[in-house]
């Protein structure tokens, strides 16, 4: 129970950060993708059925708050969380190089799918600028906002396992 | 090991259900998007005073960081303003005698129609979209102060967007350099109508693309001021968008396209103001009518010259 209070309130807080904080520190009109790096982690830390739900979350917060279509957020966090979880104890977690990974590749399908359901489909077709100017260079930041997020929820999920026995 | 694959299965129901359940969300809120509002009323109301909070947060400490700037620089800046100010000074007392002079005019003529006599109110940002890929953004006033759907948004004295939707105490902001934006507009001087829109792969340049201008007569040149349009359905007419930055012609020979560069800096952005006035937009069926009836009623005139 306190596990799902802890994890409903950094889902919002994130949430919050990113609506918030990260159009500050944005470089370039980029900002990192601060919900990319929580599911992630959590579905590494924790395995699918956390990441899924942690992605779910992020996804449906983001889609009620900013979006006029609810759901589709939801969906790709919701995809990426569950295919983390695929990699929960084979790799372990207190090393920084699998998480760096992932949430890259995370980051990047992300923007994928973002471009095609969203650009695409209206006619912009010109793939090449859209992945040198936003995809890459959010998955770039992104990257560079890990080493200090990843540590906090590794923490976090330390912690919190350690009262959970 | 079966307790593993009773897992495995369970967390495959739980994606499906889930995937599923995204989807019909998807369906619903394109179908019918006010069976989503009260949820998003009720988000709104829980999240607007968090967020103020994380925003004034925010702004304190970018304050502080912006406090270790170095002193030369300021010293410099400080000189240069000075030498604005002088010129402003004088560009000024000139400006004043002009306005008092195109108000007698205005009065005059009876033209007090322009945006400035519109009713509006500030509002601040306070959050923008979480992703890279569109301009939307939250202001901390809503229907609680007057605002409603697809009122403009003005700041800087040009346009910046339209309200897509609005809480008690928030309301969602499209920006006119958004994507999926496309404002009906026309050349001031010439009155040609053309098309505004956004365009991600302008994000550098920062300016909007032009399109659909209809010059016949070659009238329009680059650095002309492009305003909000008399026809279109839900902007106000004659706010200013921008400048003509670029002009060429299209393939068709019968149409020009552009770029035009916003007013209004879209980066810097903190304060806007929301004009409470709608534009009273009449439905095409009721405007065929009355246009037929118009028709009939000048042939009876026309019949009435002849006989």
């Amino acid at each position: 129970m306190k596990r799902k209070c802890i994890m409903a309130l950094l889902i919002i807080i994130c949430v919050l950060l990113q609506a918030s904080v990260c159009p500050m520190i944005a470089i370039g009109e980029i900002k990192p993708n601060l919900l990319i790096i929580l599911t992630v982690s959590f579905g590494l830390m924790r395995g699918k059925k956390e990441g899924m739900l942690t992605g779910f979350f992020c996804g449906l917060l983001t889609d009620i708050f900013f979006e006029s279509t609810i759901g589709l957020n939801a969906l790709i966090y919701l995809w990426v969380g569950y295919f983390s979880g695929y990699f929960y104890r084979i790799f372990y977690d207190d090393d920084i190089k699998t998480p760096l990974l992932l949430i890259s590749v995370g980051d990047l399908v992300f923007g994928v799918v973002q471009y095609v359901v969203r650009f695409l489909l209206r006619g912009r077709v010109n793939f090449p600028f859209y992945l040198g100017r936003i995809i890459l260079p959010e998955v770039v930041y992104t990257l560079l906002l890990t080493f200090l997020c990843y540590q906090i929820f590794y923490r976090i999920n330390r912690s919190m396992a350690l009262t959970d026995e | 090991m079966k307790k593993n694959s009773n897992e495995t299965l369970k967390n495959k129901y739980l994606l499906t259900g889930l995937s599923v359940f995204c989807v019909l969300l998807i369906v619903l809120s394109f179908v019918n998007s006010d069976l989503v509002a009260p949820v998003k009323q009720v988000s709104g109301y829980l999240v607007t005073p968090v967020q103020k909070g994380i925003n004034s947060f925010g702004s304190w400490l970018s304050g502080i960081t912006e406090n270790f700037e170095d002193v030369e620089t300021l010293r410099e800046e400080n000189e240069s303003l000075k030498e604005q100010v002088a010129t402003l000074t004088e560009e000024n007392s000139q400006l004043v005698q002009d306005h008092e002079e195109l108000e007698r005019l205005q009065e005059l003529y009876d033209l007090d129609e322009q945006y400035s006599s519109y009713q509006k109110v500030g509002a601040n940002i306070i959050a923008k979209e979480s992703g890279n890929w569109f301009n939307l953004f939250t202001i901390d006033k809503g229907s609680s102060s007057g605002i409603q759907k697809d009122m403009n948004v003005i700041a800087d004295g040009g346009l910046v967007g339209i309200v897509t939707e609005v809480g008690t105490n928030w309301a969602t902001v499209r920006s006119i350099i958004d994507d999926e934006s496309n404002v009906s507009a026309m050349v001031s001087n010439t009155s040609d109508q053309c098309i505004i829109s956004g365009d991600l792969t302008l994000i550098d340049e920062g300016s909007l693309s032009l399109s659909r201008l209809t010059d016949t007569d070659n009238a329009v040149h680059v650095g002309d001021e492009v305003v909000t349009s008399y026809i279109s359905e839900n902007y106000l007419p004659g706010i200013l968008i921008g400048y003509i930055s670029e002009l060429n012609n299209d393939s068709n020979n019968l149409t020009k396209s552009g770029y035009i560069t916003p007013v209004v800096d879209f980066r810097h952005l903190q304060e806007v103001l929301v004009i409470l006035e709608q534009k009273e937009y009449v439905p095409s069926d009721s405007v065929s009518e009355e246009s037929s009836a118009e028709v009939e009623e000048s042939t009876e005139a026309g019949a009435d010259v002849i006989s």
